[in-house]
């Protein structure tokens, strides 16, 4: 059992995150280059956190699986990044982004987090501008914005359908400039295995160079991850191939608590899946929705194509059920009501899973080349794929699973329950409830990485001294060995099936037990296939090569191993949560309009995850949320 | 659809390597270039041979990672897409297909279809920012930037840092990346402080990771897959002109000796 | 290092190089094309000791160069300078582009099995050819119509027009001239366009432009160096009976 200190901040919410810089203990300039600081992961979070943490002197080392810094998955980000300016004039405020944040997440975050989240938000653009960002601009060279589903202001702003990449190329430019001025060490192509934790705090990693295949000890006074999130485990997500738990998981064994593993977004428009064959999911921008109108034929056996359906024989489900927000209702609203309609057997397209996304409207109505320019990439990325022209036909879409807001649980500091270790971005579970908003998790990673790490770690690592293990340190040896062991067990199964074919099986698994909507029967039938397919994994997997080259089977196979670990304590976590909230749609708890029914007596906690060994099961610790600022509401996006 | 793929197979930077032929059954035309890969590893999987290496991560388009040459142009015959991006309904049934990794000197050969493109990072590292701490920082509409000037920024900045560039030109030379950034941070005014120990520096690096010249073949901007345009590279040879002739003299590194 | 031997080091320089002396050497070729085309702008008449003569107008402009700058500078003074230049410009051209290529080719070491190219234009492609050849025709073309060493039909120094109709009445020295020409016009569409792009002065706007000018002027070029040759071969340009070369002197 855990005993779970947040280090939340009292008295009001609008002073809290200010009086608690004020309280934090700094460590001096002088220090700083003595402190050594490892950041896993170059994402939005991770470049962000080791640029800003290198620039104030401590000496940072970064990892990263890909073979450039610039390569992490925050690069394929489309939409855009929230920010409470106000510029539109429309009565944004950080209050109301701090609502609109803790309204989407269904009120399962803890407030004092996403106030802070939403206080920061403006410095990230005025910081990312200052990178030299090229955010859209409107005639008189000011910034433009739009909106994004969920919220009733303009507040996102955007660089075309690249904002992702152009804010990643703008923390990864600022991370190389600290390894130019050789404050960073830069690690690519190198993978964390494991975590040395030493009287209770992190003391250092096991990498393992993907190309070589050698093991490696970094001792360090801190860690911090930022590892992103851990989709993958339904095998077809819009994550990227590479995208991994398993520096999570080996945090977690090594006895960081896992926070709301089952809070998983499904992302209502991505393309749908074409074949057996598909690797992954592609999202489309959410800000089509501003512009497409999401509809399916009224009738079971609709043979017409889109353009020859009549108006009347069309069912505009979102506009129809949801007369206010329409197009625009949150993600796990409009994901939720088109499987709804496809399981009521009026899906479009080859496998009946998918629903069309229509802007003759929009084009109607501004006409072809403002709609085209104002999508253009998306347009063209849709046509590649389907071949398809979205100003000719309907795009059709289909939800995918996209983002979890799940992850390690840390305190108001971002320190997890193992001393030392950070987490910030999506690898941890702060800021997004059972639920994120659009353009939010950009400006999460941000605020984590340039604003809150930096200063908080500062707290904890003045506390010690610095260097004080080195890897010389036997619990390093004992971490190298045992994943020495652990890789010559995999190559050594020598079975017949591929690591691919077992993340295949468990993301069916997955998305059929644990998926949109979940129901108690459905999540123990999970559990009852999971630990089988861990058996048959155990038993039949086949590793091709050796440990000591580039394996990239090998390297497969780990992820893999933990994500059937992983899959199965999300199974246990959605099945604890009786109830439904945000994104976590429990069947046996719905209204009769098919909303979320959230039991906030029971339920107003976090729950919190610790690892009691191989084939036990996890520890449950509750930490109770407290809604003080904004009371507890239910959430209507109907009027 | 059936196809016959040839395909570079190396096992390490120093061995010496050698295409292989296989061919490959049920491909279908709504397979990424990649998916008809990932088949192509499990048969060889099932056959206990060791799967082609081939870099890959986001298969969007958007992260860089994929590189390889395939029918002798970088990221595929389509244009204006990345491997991942590109689907075999641009092939024909039947067809032989050759697969080869991004050949240049300063891209060594890691395995298969695997390359090592670190001197982009350090190009970039060489001056490819703009120096900054974290912290506050201006308010952003006190300096407007006018919009044909932030789109013609985006435009460069789109650059992936994928490398299709040096694999497509003749002289592997890595003009249009290193222009593409010495662009994006030149056109906005937050880039101006910097600009010309910038481009002298990332020139310097580009020139010592031994990449080729230009010659103006324009075979980058053909085959790049995001489309990026070799004016970038008529920009960078006039701002490293400027800074060479005109500008005073004043290394990056004189700068940051403070 | 100092500046400029660093901008030399770098392979920017050097091409800067390239496209300065390249430029030279297209005005070069530019004012030698006008100036060949005096041979159809006829002659003058001159009467001397009561004789008339029909003195070319290209042998009095050849005449003009050698004297060009006088009196403020010695006879042939102008012509060596500009030779000086010129052949300078044509060392350093080499130099840099031969140390560009070497560079290049270390650059991209292993071909690929399959190659394709979607832009590069032959002209591009083709730039060391077409150069190695031009520079082969310099040498040929100097000692054949500048020294008179190589002797294709009669040769007299300064009879300018006799010497080209002599030469260019033989088929295969007006083909091969014409031939040569050809290539000059393959390098110079690709060398043009780029040294624009070299220096810095493209820019979407002007794009367009330039490549239609490298075209333009390419073509131009050798359109009019090859008119010269054909329109003795094809008798188009009549015989000019001699004439005695002092008259040049006193006109």
């Amino acid at each position: 059992m855990f005993t779970l200190d947040s280090k939340l901040p009292g008295g009001p919410i609008q002073e809290a995150w200010t009086n608690h810089k004020n309280n934090l203990r700094l460590v001096g300039p002088n220090n700083r280059p003595k402190y050594k600081v490892l950041v896993v992961g170059t994402g939005l979070a991770g470049a962000s956190a080791a640029a800003s943490m290198a620039a104030m002197g401590y000496q940072v080392e970064s990892f990263c699986f890909q073979d450039s810094a610039r390569r992490a998955h925050s690069i394929a980000a489309q939409g855009g990044i929230n920010a409470s300016k106000n510029y539109r004039n429309d009565g944004d405020s950080t209050w109301r982004l701090f609502t609109d944040t803790q309204k989407g997440g269904d009120f399962r975050a803890r407030e004092q987090n996403v106030y802070r989240l939403a206080e920061l938000s403006t410095a990230i653009i005025d910081q990312c501008v200052a990178q030299g960002v090229p955010f859209a601009r409107e005639y008189g060279g000011k910034l433009a914005n739009r909106s994004f589903g969920g919220v009733l202001v303009e507040r996102t702003f955007y660089c075309r359908g690249e904002t992702g990449q152009q804010l990643l190329l703008g923390a990864y430019s600022a991370l190389q400039e600290q390894v130019a001025q050789k404050r960073i060490k830069m690690h690519t192509r190198t993978e964390v295995m494991d975590f040395i934790v030493v009287d209770g705090k992190v003391r250092g990693l096991i990498t393992r160079n993907m190309i070589t295949g050698e093991l490696k000890r970094h001792a360090a006074d801190a860690v911090v991850l930022a590892t992103g999130g851990y989709g993958n485990v339904f095998y077809l997500s819009t994550n990227a191939k590479g995208s991994n738990v398993n520096a999570l998981m080996r945090a977690y064994k090594r006895g960081a608590g896992f926070a709301n593993p089952c809070f998983t977004q499904i992302h209502p428009t991505s393309i749908p899946q074409s074949g057996e064959y598909q690797s992954k999911l592609t999202l489309m921008s959410e800000s089509l929705r501003n512009d497409g109108r999401i509809w399916v034929p009224r009738n079971k056996d609709e043979t017409r194509t889109p353009a020859d359906i009549p108006e009347a024989d069309r069912y505009y489900y979102l506009e129809e059920r949801y007369p206010r927000f329409g197009n625009l209702v949150p993600r796990d609203v409009a994901a939720r009501n088109a499987k709804d309609v496809c399981d009521q057997g009026l899906g479009v397209g080859p496998t009946g899973y998918g629903v069309y996304l229509d802007f003759a409207r929009a084009i109607e109505q501004k006409g072809v080349s403002a709609v085209k320019s104002k999508y253009e990439n998306l347009f063209e990325m849709y046509q590649r794929i389907t071949d398809d022209d979205p100003v000719k036909t309907p795009m059709r879409i289909y939800p995918a699973v996209h983002y979890t807001m799940g992850g390690l649980w840390v305190d108001y500091n971002l320190m997890t329950t193992i001393p030392g270790l950070y987490a910030a971005g999506e690898a941890n579970f702060a800021d997004h409830g059972a639920n994120r908003l659009g353009a939010s998790s950009l400006m999460q990673c941000l605020a984590d990485g340039y604003f809150v790490v930096p200063v908080t770690i500062g707290d904890y690592l003045s506390r010690n001294e610095p260097g004080e293990i080195t890897t010389e340190h036997e619990g390093f040896e004992a971490a190298e060995t045992e994943v020495r062991d652990n890789l010559n067990r995999l190559i050594s199964i020598n079975g017949q099936r591929s690591s691919q074919s077992f993340h295949r099986e468990l993301g069916k698994i997955m998305w059929e037990h644990c998926g949109i909507a979940r129901s108690k029967e459905s999540l123990e039938e999970g559990l009852r296939k999971i630990p089988k397919l861990r058996e048959e994994f155990n038993q039949n997997l086949r590793v091709t090569g050796e440990t000591d080259h580039l394996n990239q089977s090998l390297e497969h196979a780990g992820r893999v191993a933990d994500f059937i670990d992983f899959g199965e304590l999300m199974c246990q976590d959605a099945l604890i949560r009786d109830e439904s909230c945000g994104c976590h749609l429990r069947e046996e708890y719905q209204t009769e309009e098919n909303e979320a029914k959230r039991n906030d007596d029971d339920f107003s906690f976090v729950s919190v995850f610790e690892y009691k060994g191989e084939g036990v099961a996890p520890e449950l610790t509750k930490e109770p949320l407290e809604f003080k600022a904004f009371p507890l509401a239910t959430r209507n996006y109907k009027s | 659809m059936k196809i016959k793929i040839h395909v570079w197979r190396q096992q390490s930077p120093k061995t010496k390597g050698a295409m292989e032929t296989h061919e490959l059954d049920g491909v279908t035309s709504d397979m990424s270039f990649l998916e008809m890969l990932d088949t192509l590893n499990e048969q060889l999987n099932d056959q206990g041979k060791d799967p082609v290496a081939f870099d890959h991560d986001c298969r969007e388009g958007v992260c860089g990672s994929c590189s390889m040459v395939i029918d002798g142009q970088a990221h595929g015959p389509k244009g204006s897409t990345t491997t991942c991006q590109l689907y075999m309904r641009s092939f024909e049934d039947g067809a032989e297909i050759y697969v080869e990794p991004f050949r240049a000197a300063a891209f060594p050969i890691l395995r298969d279809l695997v390359v090592d493109r670190s001197a982009f990072d350090r190009i970039i590292e060489a001056g490819g920012y703009i120096s900054n701490h974290s912290g506050p920082k201006p308010e952003p509409n006190s300096i407007p930037i006018e919009p044909e000037i932030q789109e013609t920024a985006l435009d460069a900045a789109s650059c992936i840092g994928c490398g299709a560039c040096v694999a497509a030109c003749p002289n592997g030379s890595a003009m249009l990346f290193t222009s593409a950034k010495v662009s994006h941070l030149g056109l906005l005014p937050q880039g101006q402080t910097e600009r010309y120990e910038r481009v002298e520096a990332m020139v310097n690096q580009m020139e010592s990771e031994g990449f080729g010249s230009c010659r103006n073949y324009a075979e980058c901007e053909a085959q790049c897959p995001k489309g990026i345009s070799i004016a970038f590279i008529g920009r960078l040879n006039s701002d490293y002109l400027k800074s060479q002739l005109v500008e005073a003299d004043n290394p990056r590194g004189k700068m940051h000796a403070q | 290092m100092n500046r400029l031997a660093k901008f030399y080091a770098s392979s920017i320089g050097k091409k800067f190089i390239a496209a300065i002396t390249g430029l030279i050497l297209f005005g070069f070729v530019a004012g030698h094309v006008a100036g060949n085309l005096k041979v159809f702008t006829g002659t003058d008449s001159i009467t001397a000791e009561g004789e008339t003569f029909a003195v070319p107008h290209i042998d009095q402009y050849g005449h003009f160069l050698r004297k060009a700058g006088e009196p403020f500078l010695p006879a042939m003074a102008f012509l060596w300078t500009s030779r000086l230049v010129l052949l300078a410009s044509v060392i350093l051209h080499m130099t840099v582009v031969i140390q560009l290529s070497l560079k290049s080719a270390e650059a991209r070491p292993v071909e690929y099995v399959r190659s394709k190219k979607k832009a590069s234009s032959w002209s591009a492609r083709y730039m060391m050819f077409s150069g190695s050849v031009i520079l082969a025709f310099i040498i040929f073309h100097i000692l054949h119509f500048t020294t008179g060493t190589i002797k294709l039909g009669q040769f007299e120094h300064g009879a300018i027009y006799k010497n080209l109709r002599n030469s260019f009445s033989l088929w295969y020295v007006s083909l091969g001239y014409v031939l040569v020409m050809g290539l000059l016009t393959s390098h110079l569409f690709h060398g043009v366009w780029s040294l624009f792009q070299t220096l810095g002065f493209d820019s979407p706007d002007r794009n367009k432009a330039i490549r239609m000018f490298a075209m333009v002027a390419s073509i131009g070029i050798t359109v009019g160096f090859a008119l010269v040759p054909l329109a003795f071969l094809f008798g188009v340009l009549q015989e000019v009976p001699d004439y005695p070369h002092h008259l040049l002197e006193n006109h």
